[in-house]
């Protein structure tokens, strides 16, 4: 019969009705920020990433790249934000290409809305979007349904509300460079501290119309520090009870043992 | 994708249920409303969007522009009505360039609908659309869910709308002067941010007239006596 095959889809439902439940997707749980100021734009994001219960990644990337001056902080099914600001970064940079003018950050907003509404929420990517471009500077937030905002400040992800806590309180209007930085910083951090879904550590970038400065791991609240004792056990802590020694011309009687040549060819490599 | 079974089509009408939309979709839990008066039409909104109890974004601009002077209240799901008024505003651009002169309120409505009344099952959307136009002056015309297109005098819709049929019937008056127009419009809103939890933040208008369209905004921090910008 020509056409797809749907057993697996069936095989799924069937599952699903009997209760198994759906495998988990690593989503970043996660608490990302913007904010603009005069002269620029300032973006963030800690560095958890969760798969249920499990921290998956203690100091993963929510920062994207999408053109030299638009970059993108992503919250939700991680490898959804990471696909689709790769897709959009080099759809981007082929109409950057084509039409020889530098990407604008609307463009980038547009092209994400319209990809995410296409999938109707599928596609679980919740971004920033923040940029500076011969327009002007900009910060959008895209759901993950294709619905965009346009603020001067914003947060996303399970952490948005503490970092919203912190704009609501310290935000004014006419920020310099260092007070957006520090204000989006505090702003992670407060997601870092007060949701469980993110943690680790707080990476920082800067748009302005001269360059984009990547701070990773701008702040690590979170450092190993070495253990205080050794947990190794000392020998002899396991008593032997009793010990047999098998040599290998005895070894036939416990298993089948097939000797290799060395023309068989299918000799494992060792170290030598 | 689960969806809740409460929102329904019946002989008496539409049944709008907030369950309708996507779980964990921006939702324009809204009050709008448009109003024609003597020399054009204004049209008004609150600023609240929803994402369950959490507010996303306090200081929203519903009133959107898909042309000089028509433009259109969004409720229901944010990303649907962005979405159906972006192709409408591409749509309305065309048809200027084609025809060398603008599209009347009628044409924009008409489009409106046409979206809305096609893809009925996958859109959540209110939308008001109110323009000017040279030859009819001021129109409103209202598209509910079910993607039916309704000219009217005066048109309110969201959630938040509920709340004043009867201050709206009371007061609306044919023909009224700019100055009233805005009172009755702010008035109304007014009681409706009061009443609906799901609508709020600031009160943002439109007036559309001859001299083209003009914005007003209002804050809570003034009781919305104030006009700013």
């Amino acid at each position: 019969m020509p056409g797809f095959d749907f057993s697996n889809y069936n095989r799924n439902a069937a599952l699903h009705a009997r209760g198994v439940p759906l495998p988990k997707a690593t989503s970043t749980g996660t608490t990302i920020v913007g904010c603009i100021y005069d002269g620029g734009v300032v973006i963030a994001a800690d560095t958890r990433a969760t798969s249920g219960p499990i921290v998956a990644d203690k100091n993963c990337e929510k920062l994207h790249y999408i053109a030299p001056n638009i970059w993108c902080a992503g919250a939700g099914t991680a490898a959804d934000t990471e696909f689709t600001t790769a897709l959009i970064s080099s759809q981007l940079e082929l109409h950057s290409l084509s039409t020889g003018r530098k990407p604008r950050v609307v463009t980038c907003m547009t092209m994400l809305k319209q990809h995410l509404f296409r999938y109707q929420g599928h596609i679980g990517a919740y971004l920033v979007v923040a940029g500076v471009d011969p327009t002007g500077t900009h910060l959008f937030t895209v759901h993950a349904h294709g619905s965009t905002d346009k603020l001067p400040y914003v947060t996303m992800g399970s952490g948005s509300l503490a970092a919203m806590s912190v704009f609501e309180t310290q935000w004014k209007p006419s920020l310099t460079r260092d007070e957006a930085v520090k204000l989006c910083a505090d702003a992670i951090e407060s997601g870092i501290w007060n949701d469980l879904g993110s943690g680790s550590n707080v990476d920082v970038a800067i748009i302005t119309p001269d360059k984009t400065t990547l701070r990773r791991n701008y702040i690590k609240p979170n450092e190993r520090t070495q253990k205080l004792k050794s947990y190794a056990f000392d020998k002899g802590t396991t008593a032997v009870l009793n010990e047999k020694i098998i040599s290998k011309a005895d070894l036939g009687n416990f298993v089948s043992v097939h000797e290799l040549t060395e023309e068989s060819g299918d000799k494992m490599e060792v170290d030598t | 994708m689960e969806f809740g079974n409460s929102g329904s089509l019946r002989e008496d009408g539409i049944h709008l249920d907030m369950d309708r939309l996507k779980k964990g979709e921006v939702n324009l839990g809204t009050s709008i409303m448009a109003v024609t008066f003597k020399d054009g039409v204004i049209l008004g909104a609150d600023s609240r969007t929803t994402t369950g109890a959490y507010i996303a974004n306090r200081v929203t601009d519903k009133l959107t522009q898909v042309h000089d002077t028509i433009w259109c209240c969004r409720s229901g799901s944010a990303a649907d009505t962005q979405a159906v008024a972006d192709i409408v505003k591409y749509q309305l651009e065309l048809f200027a360039m084609r025809n060398g002169k603008p599209p009347t309120t009628q044409t924009a409505g008409a489009i409106f609908q046409e979206i809305c009344y096609d893809n009925k099952d996958r859109l959540s959307a209110g939308l008001i659309i109110a323009g000017w136009d040279e030859r009819h002056g001021g129109q409103v015309y209202s598209i509910p869910l079910g993607g039916s297109l309704h000219k009217q005098p005066y048109s309110i819709g969201g959630s938040g709308s509920t709340y004043i049929y009867g201050y709206c019937d009371a007061n609306w008056r044919e023909g009224m002067e700019e100055a009233d127009a805005v009172d009755f419009v702010k008035g109304a809103l007014k009681e409706a941010i009061k009443w609906d939890g799901s609508s709020g933040g600031v009160i943002r208008m439109v007036v559309l007239t001859a001299e083209g369209a003009d914005r007003h905004l209002y804050l809570p921090d003034t009781d919305y006596k104030v006009r700013h910008v």
